[in-house]
């Protein structure tokens, strides 16, 4: 039985739907544009670790549709199931090559961020005199660190390293890291520490706990997201590093990005062997900006506080 | 309030008697002296003057840390309960000013002098000749020149920063899909980057994006083949890298605008339109001038993509001041010169950074 239907869209706001629908339309036109943009590259360099030659010069871009992967790239690097088993200097090279680099990133954000949320902490909730310097002041001369270009520092620190004996280190390349890292460091954690009431503080000195024995026991539990935040961010910013990396390390302390570098500098048209490793090297923060994203977003919105 | 009393206030009764605070003073000017002690052999047997000496500096650093370990200690000991808490600053303290003060007035000084580590004749003194190679060096003039055009690219990827921030605050489905994604190429190294884009992408013959320019309608697409072109490519791809930086910071502002602000400029009858000039962007100002200050200190850095992919090339077209006293050092290895290169543009830097601070200053809190 059809019912007649009694009320009708008037033209007015039919035209008001379609508005609504085109609007709708170019805003996810422009997401998905901007999400190919950004995901291409990706995309790009997995599949071409999986071509061979022809399939390079014929620019078949989808796998088992315009060609057949095959593990060619990742056999250079050792890291194919026929290889995976067998021992590869390459895949050796590459895995110390990681290890150096998670030895820098992790060393130097953890050392950053000991200093780092220390200084944050006494500059939110103490005064300080040093000569003519006061609180601002401090704050200042911490954050204008970030200004500091690295080529300022990379040829001192390459004449002063020799002297020390810290050319090729580990330990060299931490130190420096954590140097520029340390004002992001302070920023994002002045920033959570200024948001915890001082009331909670309080009440702890006054149950007996001394300054420090509250900072550890109470103030960081409640400071840990920002502090993960901030770990995150300048292990993001310090496993990236090339430029000092490549002026200070050589055969022991070398780290991903340089071998990276001086790989795909070589070679001509290897692309497959050179996809592979761009791919394993970028590898682990494609995982970590996946899984941390809201760790990362975090991090950086706290900058835009102040 | 009161600005002098601290935020955190704590009565203590430290009671310090004359011969705690006598050891803390003594393990402070003991280390020290320890410190100095090593650095005067370590000179002596440098130049040769002594027969005992250590191989390298490393003792002196020894020292110098445990140094700053017995300075840290004896704020507590000489000055108990305010030690404690200058405990908290000091050693970020003692941190950068060991490795930012005391190497940046040794590159001042190396940066008067011609070093060759190359060679064997180690460092001579040059006056300022240095000042004068570096005056009539075109590649640096060129290179200091690109800065500015790279600088100026930042007002375009604001823009479109912005652009995209407005789209993710809008009510859409998939909205922490669409942020991973638009995320992602800031976790991407610059190096890997610009294997990526820059030297398979952009290729020539095979690269996707070459023959998507020839699709268009370009006959022969070369990205790094003229000045101009090079230097879009390059600011392109850099601008690729951190427009998800200032998009996020810019999108925490959006999220941190009240909704009743919109919705009263709505139903005071704005359009769109002027609702986002009028009430949007201005409350949006301060957080993207921070923005953009800090993009502009990120770009003033820019060298890992172009060291990788250009090598400054064609004819320093796309070069940044980083990448040429890289190359200068690379190819050269002056230390001395490279370093004079650095610490002016250093100089430039403070300088107009300072300048941008102020006139930013000057425009958000106008004096009538």
């Amino acid at each position: 039985m059809a019912e007649t239907q009694i009320f009708h869209d008037s033209q007015s706001d039919l035209s008001h739907k379609t508005k609504w629908l085109s609007k709708r339309i170019v805003i996810y036109g422009i997401l998905i544009f901007w999400t190919i943009i950004c995901l291409f590259p990706i995309y790009w360099t997995i599949t071409t670790s999986f071509k061979i030659a022809p399939d390079v010069m014929r620019g078949n871009m989808i796998p088992w549709w315009d060609y057949t992967p095959k593990w060619l790239g990742w056999k250079s690097l050792g890291m194919s199931p026929a290889t995976i088993g067998l021992e590869s200097t390459v895949r050796e090279e590459f895995v110390k090559r990681i290890v150096n680099s998670a030895y820098a990133a992790l060393g130097s954000s953890s050392l950053a961020l000991v200093l780092g949320s220390f200084a944050a902490y006494g500059l939110s909730r103490f005064n300080y005199k040093f000569g003519f310097m006061r609180n601002p002041d401090i704050s200042f001369f911490f954050l204008s660190q970030l200004i500091l270009p690295p080529v300022v520092l990379a040829l001192p620190f390459l004449v002063l390293y020799k002297e020390l004996d810290l050319l090729d280190t580990h330990i060299g390349l931490i130190l420096l890291y954590a140097l520029t890292v340390l004002p992001i460091v302070i920023w994002i954690m002045r920033d959570q520490f200024a948001a915890i009431p001082v009331e909670v503080e309080e009440a702890a000195l006054v149950d007996g706990l001394s300054v420090w024995g509250s900072f550890f026991t109470i103030v960081l539990p409640i400071a840990l997201p920002g502090l993960v935040a901030a770990f995150i961010l300048s292990l993001v910013l310090t496993w990236n590093e090339y430029f000092f990396a490549a002026l200070l390390t050589s055969t022991e302390a070398k780290t991903l990005p340089v071998m990276v570098a001086s790989q795909t500098g070589s070679q001509g048209i290897n692309w497959w062997s050179m996809a592979a490793l761009s791919g394993a090297a970028i590898f682990p923060l494609v995982v970590i900006g996946i899984v941390l994203e809201r760790y990362i977003i975090k991090g950086m919105a706290s900058g835009a506080g102040k | 309030m009161n600005s002098q009393a601290d935020l955190l206030h704590v009565v203590t009764s430290d009671h310090i008697t004359p011969r705690r605070a006598a050891f803390g003073r003594f393990l402070v000017w003991g280390s020290a002296g320890l410190f100095l002690a090593i650095v005067l052999v370590q000179t002596l047997f440098e130049y040769e003057k002594t027969s005992f000496g250590f191989d390298n500096w490393r003792p002196v650093l020894y020292a110098y840390i445990l140094w700053a370990i017995c300075l840290c200690a004896s704020q507590v000991i000489i000055r108990g309960e305010q030690g404690k808490r200058a405990l908290f600053v000091l050693p970020a303290v003692l941190f950068v000013v060991s490795m930012v003060v005391f190497p940046l007035l040794f590159g001042l000084s190396i940066s008067f002098s011609d070093w060759n580590l190359a060679s064997l004749d180690g460092r001579k003194f040059n006056g300022l000749d240095n000042v004068r190679q570096m005056w009539a060096d075109p590649f640096y003039w060129n290179a200091l020149k690109n800065m500015v055009y790279y600088t100026l690219a930042i007002i375009v990827e604001y823009a479109i920063a912005f652009g995209l921030a407005l789209i993710l605050n809008s009510e859409i489905r998939a909205q922490k899909f669409f942020r991973v994604a638009f995320l992602m190429p800031l976790m991407l190294s610059p190096v890997a980057v610009s294997w990526m884009v820059g030297k398979s992408m952009l290729e020539v013959r095979f690269g996707p994006l070459a023959r998507l320019a020839r699709w268009l309608g370009w006959e022969n697409p070369s990205f790094f083949g003229s000045a101009e072109i090079a230097r879009s490519t390059i600011m392109i791809m850099d601008a690729w890298t951190f427009i998800p930086f200032m998009m996020i910071m810019i999108l925490a502002g959006l999220q941190a605008i009240p909704k009743e602000v919109k919705e009263a400029a709505i139903v005071d009858g704005a359009s769109p339109w002027q609702a986002f000039w009028q009430v949007t962007f201005p409350l949006m100002l301060p957080i993207s001038i921070t923005a953009i200050l800090i993009r502009i200190i990120f770009k003033l850095k820019l060298a890992d993509i172009i060291i990788n992919v250009t090598s400054g090339g064609p004819g320093g077209a796309t070069d940044s001041v980083t990448s040429f006293i890289f190359r200068e050092y690379r190819d050269r290895s002056n230390v001395g010169y490279g370093t004079l290169l650095a610490m002016v543009y250093l100089v430039l830097i403070v300088i107009a950074i300072t300048i941008f601070m102020k006139l930013v200053d000057r425009w958000m809190n106008p004096r009538y």
